[in-house]
């Protein structure tokens, strides 16, 4: 790479990091208004500590990241398997219907939920949140998995079974293990949408019950504090730490 | 070793009938052939035979044990797939161990048989190697590893040379000829290469839109093809048709060329073939050797590959054929040249139908 790839490069890291950087910063600045020189504090982390509201949306946010990441993997890779294994009347129809969702704005889809939910009954609250994380995540897994479902050989299940494996056998001896990478990613894939997901959550949520992006924006129209600053660096260094040690795991998996 | 009978099997995809009322018996410890173009069935015959797929209609017997509705899994087979179908997160040896330990031998057991297994492709020293770091050849020895460990009743083998290249392809068939007359198995061997067929097998079958239209030892085929689909596909072949007359065959130019088997009534319609290397040319007014037929021709291309000539010549009606003739004395003929083709009546092979 010549010199000016390398200036343009890190011209690109500046501009992606330099803001969540000042951010992270300023979590430890014992001035609440960006004032320099810094002082270092841990005063905001303190006081987060004792921020109930700010604490229990962290916990919802966190439970139902997981719970979708958990449910919608499930069934996603079910569907993937169905979608590039079996031929079944209307599959190319199911394949492409499941890329549209990925491009509606997510408020329309959360205006969607919201009064469709509202109309059957299912109302606001976690359930109803991650219901509406599960719908947005399915087709991320989808793809995920699919793309790792299609780089197996077809017959690797057959040569199992006529090594005396009954399909289930075959299927977790050989497919499961082989697909784990791409079953991984694609669990990290829907648990970053939950935890990221801002638009429908706030359709979804009520007062009382509400993740921790809708309780932050509450909180910034009430009037900033370093509270969030530091909540947002506790998140940013938990997301950091899967991704990366995602990536130490896949690399661990992919060679020898 | 048990000898496999396939009886009246059938199997319909969609609309295609991919095999049409197949019935045949692949002999215990013979090494037998599928041959055919793609679409003709084999495949599917193999997969039928394997277990991968119940038939629609027939029966399938391995020994005295009627097998058509057991599934793969309880069959004991042994299969090697084209792409070879190794699994990729596992060693060489795990590779080699698997179907050992899905009937029940202990790790330890397993491990010592794999090992002789691979001593047996002669691939010792590669067990705790992933298949992605093996040459084709060396995998493909692998998938033969794992197939005959477990000492299947049935080895059934898919294409299993064709991904390799020609030299690596002429090894792996003496290689896959020794193992299989030293294991004793029973095996199928599926291919479109005739050469193959003929090289390596006891028995050849060969299938034309989902029938076995012949089966026999290779040079059964190969001398007596009974229709014009077997010669033209085992080997080259030329065709002449004419009109019973008098014992003999009347071909459309007026020639009379005989037959050493029996031929249909006076006047009935018959196509022969006759083999490229079976006719000697000779100069027009040559004394021919008493009884062979002779049939005069013009020559119209000749190719030259050193050791050996092929030329293309006209017969009288009108019809093209090919010779092989050996190099003898370094003369090619001419194009243009007129020469009588000579062949004993026992190369005219009268084939069943009529063709074209």
């Amino acid at each position: 790479m010549g010199a000016l790839g390398r200036i343009w490069l890190f011209l690109v890291l500046v501009f992606l990091y330099l803001p969540i950087v000042i951010m992270a910063l300023m979590a430890f600045n014992a001035s609440p208004f960006y004032a320099l020189p810094m002082t270092f504090t841990t005063k905001w982390f303190v006081d987060l500590s004792g921020n109930a509201k700010l604490i229990a949306a962290g916990r919802n946010s966190v439970l139902i990241a997981l719970v979708t990441a958990i449910v919608a993997t499930a069934i996603g890779t079910m569907a993937a398997l169905a979608l590039h294994r079996r031929q079944f009347r209307g599959r190319t129809l199911l394949r492409v219907l499941l890329l549209p969702p990925i491009a509606i704005p997510w408020l329309i889809i959360g205006t969607a939920m919201l009064v469709f939910f509202y109309w059957t009954g299912i109302g606001r609250g976690l359930h109803a949140m991650i219901l509406g994380h599960v719908a947005l995540a399915l087709p991320y897994v989808v793809l995920v998995v699919g793309a790792g479902v299609d780089s197996l050989r077809p017959d690797l299940e057959d040569a199992a079974m006529s090594l005396g494996s009954s399909p289930s056998d075959a299927f977790f001896r050989i497919t499961m293990p082989l697909l784990a990478p791409s079953i991984i990613a694609a669990a990290l894939f829907a648990f970053a949408v939950s935890l990221d997901q801002f638009v429908v959550s706030y359709f979804l949520a009520m007062p009382g019950v509400s993740t921790l992006p809708v309780e932050i924006y509450s909180a910034i129209r009430k009037g900033f504090t370093p509270e969030i600053n530091a909540i947002s660096t506790i998140l940013l260094v938990a997301s950091m730490v899967i991704v990366l040690g995602f990536a130490r795991l896949s690399r661990i998996g992919a060679g020898r | 070793m048990s000898a496999v009978a396939i009886d009246g099997v059938a199997q319909r995809f969609g609309a295609t009938l991919v095999l049409d009322d197949v019935s045949i018996v692949f002999e215990a410890g013979k090494l037998t052939s599928l041959l055919g173009p793609s679409g003709s069935g084999k495949t599917t015959l193999l997969r039928i035979v394997a277990g991968f797929l119940a038939p629609e209609a027939g029966s399938v017997r391995i020994g005295d044990k009627d097998v058509t509705m057991e599934p793969v899994w309880r069959r004991r087979i042994g299969f090697v797939f084209q792409s070879y179908a190794l699994f990729p997160h596992m060693s060489v040896l795990e590779n080699v161990m698997y179907g050992l330990e899905r009937r029940g031998m202990s790790r330890r057991a397993a491990g010592g048989k794999a090992g002789a297994a691979l001593d047996m492709v002669r691939l010792p020293g590669f067990a705790d190697r992933k298949p992605a770091s093996l040459s084709g050849g060396q995998q493909q020895r692998v998938a033969l590893a794992r197939a005959i460990v477990t000492k299947p009743t049935v080895l059934l083998l898919d294409e299993p040379l064709s991904a390799l290249d020609r030299r690596l392809r002429q090894e792996m068939q003496v290689e896959l000829l020794r193992i299989q007359r030293e294991s004793g198995l029973t095996t199928v061997f599926v291919t479109h290469d005739q050469e193959e067929a003929l090289a390596l097998s006891d028995r050849v079958a060969i299938l034309d839109r989902g029938r076995i239209i012949q089966s026999g030892a290779p040079a059964e085929i190969y001398e007596h093809p009974r229709t014009r689909f077997a010669a033209a596909f085992l080997g080259d072949a030329n065709f002449l048709t004419g009109t019973v007359e008098g014992g003999a065959i009347r071909l459309g130019g007026g020639a009379l060329i005989r037959a050493a088997s029996a031929l249909p009534g006076e006047g009935a319609r018959v196509t022969v073939a006759v083999r490229p290397e079976k006719i000697v040319l000779a100069s027009p007014g040559d004394a021919t050797v008493g009884g062979a037929n002779s049939l005069p021709s013009t020559v119209n291309a000749a190719i030259y590959s050193g050791a050996a000539l092929t030329y293309g010549v006209t017969t009288p009606d009108g019809t093209a054929m090919k010779v092989f003739a050996q190099n003898f004395d370094g003369r090619i003929l001419a194009a243009g040249a007129r020469v009588t083709l000579c062949w004993p009546p026992a190369q005219t092979v009268l084939l069943d139908d009529e063709g074209p």
